[in-house]
């Protein structure tokens, strides 16, 4: 007597469960069942639990009778010559797909050759245990498993070719990188998902040796030459929007080049690229402030559209300009219509993106850096045959990260580059190492991958040989140019008058509590005071009643609000956010009396 | 030769004075002493703090540094038996908050010499058991409540009863000392409670059936587990519970050795001197224990601002910063309303003499550089003569 519960909720009892089990199975696999179903037999709390439900991780494997796995040649051959397809296998109950708990019940062979009558499934392909980006990278079964992670998070990142239409759309933040190429080690994956149609990344020649100190902690050295020959260059799109909104009382926004009495008409100079329809024009060199979509918008409140008033346009400015620290060239206009039939307009900026000290590499392995110099091409080692590196990687990246992979990607893409062809890294079935290394002396180089380099400042020989070969390698969406951020003088917030905060709003960095603390802890006492000058003010406080008083200077007088002219008025220097508080105080009915003496 | 110390006794501790009297060789001449004595007062002043060292930061730094690397490990097994420690950052929060309810009390009971040495394991673990807290519920398989009369019947488990010693008059002794209005009957088997009071109802019965369920039968008052020790030659007893006061009542207990881990009990039983001492001991017991090196004068700081007051402070808003005597020191640390409104509705004075709240008004904090002045001495003007 086994209990029954379909999607948890109980339906009935059974008397001979393992045979109820193989029954359902069986019809699920005939098709007579829905394929979504699975079914688990818990033994321990004497139940059968039939799932059917949504959200449940689920994955495929081969059926097994009997020690014979239901997927033959005569279904590859089929498989090949394109008769049929993965969903034909699932209904032909060759392939089904097991949740978590019936896989409780079975038992899957890992390689075809393990099977035993006693196995219910055939794993499909070890690869299937990774993911679509984790299975990308060569030889990944050398690698440790967080570096795996890791490596595939940075494909996630890296530029490519992302959209063969990328030029007639309007994609916010992307990147095309310039010369993608497919990679010289590769795996299955690669060809299964057709990689070579939006590839992402380079190879590049790569040594592994130290440079001057240029490339500690994980930064990387490029080759200027190369760069100059297209390595890592990218272009960045950003498309800028404007839309005519309808406002309540038939008013509407309006796409032009604002009137000089529009409130908050900037300067003529930053709508010099408008043409008359309001709209800049392609090919124009844009930098921060520039109008590129010009914009009045009606007031925002309608009591100021009063007839009789003096100004003689009430409309306000709204125009798109560019923010801090943005620039590049119109790419690309649209001038369209959007679901609500309001007029749309799209201008698309471009801007070349050249690798520059500070942008982020990385190979599929996980060992992402940074550019730490970028040298001369005449100042780059280079090898007897006259091969100069594109791009050097510290050896410090090595041990303790134990990306064996990497190495190995570097000797395979060795072989690949110099005998003309593509090697196969695919996971666990990848070509063998040693078969590269013999490929690799055949080819006439050291099989160990080492060559002889030569200083290229000096000419001198390295007294090291040094292991250098051909990587995959990825610029990563991380660049510099939309990060690089510092501050001297700038915006204030208008509350406390202190800076503001963030990038964009070209904003201070924060000397934060535990960074006051060193301050105290060192006992400076007065560059701490400096430090938070930022919003300091000088006010006048009323000697009588302790208030902060008034200096009118067009008056030339000073006087309290509540003690009136014939008072002492001194002056303190305190912080605004301190004299902000005093008033909050005031607010809250609570009396703040500055009681001032000397402090000398 | 007692002149030459007296000269010094103004200028160095007593304690170091003392050291050096007890290390001096005889035949040390009184101008060799000397010399020591002045090398002393030398070294002494170059160690002492500079004024305006911002002593309490630093230790709060020094403290916080390495407690940002203490794994939040809470349990661990202290090697013998299972006994449950809570070590690491949790036991630094528990003191320094100074918690009355602890996680894991614990106590440490050293024995006098004929106890301590004793070569027969059975007769301390008899005195182990002696400490332990037999309860009422311990020794009773069942507790009935005759809905007639409403009587309690406690049915006692009597094989247990005979393994820790325990006699029915002793049970009932127990219950009455500690039980008042009822009347008891010794049953053998068990003991039957009746009520005096003639009104009495099934509520009531139920209430005091829970109720005895926790008396003390025999043993201290919350020590619920013991386990005896080897440490170096001599046996200790480590408990789960702590009784401090009752504890050392006891005849075999050598109680200037015994602690507790409950630093409130200390100051209740020892005194706040004792506590402090304690707090030190405890912090860097933790501090030791996860392998982190932390100077114990920064510890020692911390215990002296959390008793300065006579009484054991915890370094919360309710404990020392509610002593601070400035508002806005007050206000900047949690519940600034709280503070703010209670300052306002007696009109307190803020001095602005402490670094939070210069550092609020942006003023020279009074600290290092900021802290000295200078003081003119001005010429008397003509009318002053």
């Amino acid at each position: 007597m086994v209990e029954v519960y379909i999607n948890s909720k109980f339906a009935g009892i059974v008397d001979n469960p393992i045979e109820f089990v193989n029954k359902v199975r069986e019809e699920r696999r005939k098709g007579l069942l829905t394929h979504n179903l699975n079914i688990f037999y818990n033994e321990k709390a004497n139940e059968i639990q039939l799932e059917s439900s949504k959200g449940r991780a689920r994955r495929p494997l081969i059926i097994v009778k009997d020690g014979v796995p239901l997927l033959t040649e005569r279904h590859i051959k089929q498989l090949e010559k394109n008769e049929i397809s993965w969903s034909d296998l699932v209904k032909q109950g060759v392939i089904e797909y097991l949740d978590a708990a019936e896989e409780e019940n079975s038992l899957v062979a890992f390689f075809e050759s393990e099977l035993t009558p006693e196995h219910s499934h055939l794993e499909i392909t070890p690869l299937a245990m990774l993911g679509y980006c984790t299975s990308l990278v060569p030889y990944s079964n050398f690698n440790q498993s967080t570096r795996l992670n890791a490596g595939s998070k940075n494909q996630k990142q890296a530029l490519g070719f992302y959209a063969s239409n990328f030029s007639v759309r309007m994609d916010m933040d992307v990147n095309i990188l310039h010369y993608a190429q497919k990679p010289v080690v590769s795996t299955i994956m690669h060809d299964i998902s057709n990689y070579d149609k939006h590839p992402a990344g380079q190879n590049l020649v790569v040594a592994i040796m130290s440079y001057k100190g240029y490339n500690m902690e994980d930064a990387i050295i490029l080759n200027k030459g190369s760069i100059e020959r297209g390595l890592g260059r990218s272009t960045y799109y950003r498309p800028s929007i404007a839309e005519e909104l309808r406002y309540a009382g038939g008013l509407i926004d309006e796409i032009c080049i604002p009137d000089k009495d529009v409130k908050g008409y900037k300067t003529e100079k930053d709508y010099r690229f408008l043409e008359d329809d309001g709209i800049i024009y392609p090919e124009a060199k844009v930098k921060e402030g520039d109008v590129v979509i010009g914009k009045t918008s009606p007031p925002r409140f309608l009591s100021s559209m009063e007839e009789y008033s003096l100004a003689s346009s009430t409309r306000r400015e709204s125009s798109i300009n560019l923010k801090h620290g943005e620039e590049g060239i119109v790419d690309f206009v649209l001038i369209t219509e959007n679901e609500e039939g309001n007029k749309l307009i799209q201008a698309r900026l471009r801007d070349e993106r050249i690798p520059e000290i500070g942008d982020k590499f990385t190979s599929r392995h996980g060992q992402k850096g940074i550019v730490g110099l970028i040298v001369p091409q005449s100042d780059m080692p280079f090898s007897s045959n006259g091969i100069i590196p594109d791009l050097i990687f510290s050896p410090h990246g090595i041990p303790s990260r134990m990306t064996i992979a990497h190495l190995i990607e570097m000797l395979a893409g060795k072989v690949g580059a110099l005998a003309g062809r593509y090697i196969n890294g695919t996971t666990f079935d990848a070509e063998p190492e040693e078969r590269l290394r013999k490929e690799l002396l055949s080819l006439g180089f050291m099989e160990s991958g080492l060559e002889t380099l030569y200083n290229g400042q000096t000419g001198e020989q390295y007294l090291t040989k040094i292991y250098i070969g051909n990587m995959y390698y990825l610029k990563l969406k991380h660049m510099v140019a939309n990060k690089i951020h510092s501050r001297a003088r700038g915006p204030i917030q208008l509350l406390t008058r202190q800076p503001t905060e963030g990038r964009a709003k070209e904003g201070g960095l924060r000397l934060g509590e535990m960074e006051k603390d060193t301050f105290v802890a060192h006992g400076a006492s007065l560059l701490l005071k400096e430090r938070f000058d930022s919003d300091k003010t000088i006010v006048p406080v009323c000697e009588s009643c302790g208030i902060i008083a008034i200096k009118d200077n067009y008056k030339n007088k000073s006087y309290c609000t509540i003690c009136g002219e014939n008072v002492e008025v001194n002056y303190i220097e305190i912080s605004y956010a301190f004299k902000l508080m005093l008033d909050e105080f005031k607010s809250l009915g609570i009396y703040p009396k500055l009681q001032l003496e000397s402090k000398y | 030769m007692a002149d030459i110390f007296s000269e010094f006794e103004d200028r160095l501790p007593q304690k170091i004075i003392d050291e050096i009297k007890n290390s001096l060789p005889k035949s040390a001449s009184d101008a060799k002493v000397k010399k020591i004595l002045e090398a002393a007062y030398e070294e002494y002043t170059i160690a002492k703090v500079s004024p305006g060292e911002s002593v309490g930061l630093i230790s709060a730094e020094s403290i916080g540094e390495p407690g940002t690397q203490m794994t939040l490990n809470t349990f661990h097994f202290a090697g013998v038996a299972e006994m449950n420690v809570t070590l690491g950052l949790p036991r630094i929060i528990e003191i320094l908050d100074g918690r009355k309810e602890l996680d894991n009390p614990m106590m440490e009971i050293y024995l006098k010499k004929p106890y301590a040495t004793g070569k027969k394991i059975e007769e301390l673990r008899q005195l182990a058991l002696q400490i332990k807290e037999t309860k009422l519920r311990d020794i009773s398989t069942e507790l009935s409540i005759n809905i007639a009369d409403f009587t309690i019947e406690v049915k006692l488990d009597k094989d247990k009863m005979k393994g820790i010693e325990i006699t029915n008059s002793k049970v009932t002794d127990a219950v009455s000392k500690q039980l008042k209005g009822y009347n008891i009957k010794d049953n053998k088997d068990s003991i039957i409670l009746k009520s005096r009071s003639k009104e009495s109802t099934f509520n009531d019965a139920y209430k005091t059936k829970e109720k005895i369920k926790d008396i003390t039968i025999k043993g201290v008052k919350g020590i619920s587990q013991v386990l005896p020790v080897k440490r170096e030659d001599e046996f200790v007893i480590i408990t789960a519970g702590s009784n401090l006061a009752d504890v050392l009542q006891l005849e075999e207990v050598d109680a200037y050795r015994t602690t507790t881990n409950n630093i409130f009990e200390i100051e209740q039983v020892l005194g706040i001197e004792a506590a402090r001492q304690s707090i030190v001991n405890e912090i860097f017991k933790v501090i030791e224990s996860q392998g982190l090196n932390v100077d114990v004068r920064h510890i020692m700081l911390v215990a002296d601002t959390m008793c300065v007051n006579g009484s054991l402070k915890g370094i919360t808003r309710y404990g020392v910063v509610s002593e601070k005597s400035s508002v806005l020191a007050r206000a900047s640390f949690e519940t600034p309303i709280k503070h703010i409104i209670n300052a306002a509705l007696v009109g307190e004075v803020d001095n602005l003499d402490s670094v939070v709240e210069n550092v609020m008004i942006n003023q020279p904090i009074p600290i290092g550089t900021g802290l000295p002045s200078l003081s003119v001495k001005q010429p008397k003007t003509a009318k002053e003569k």
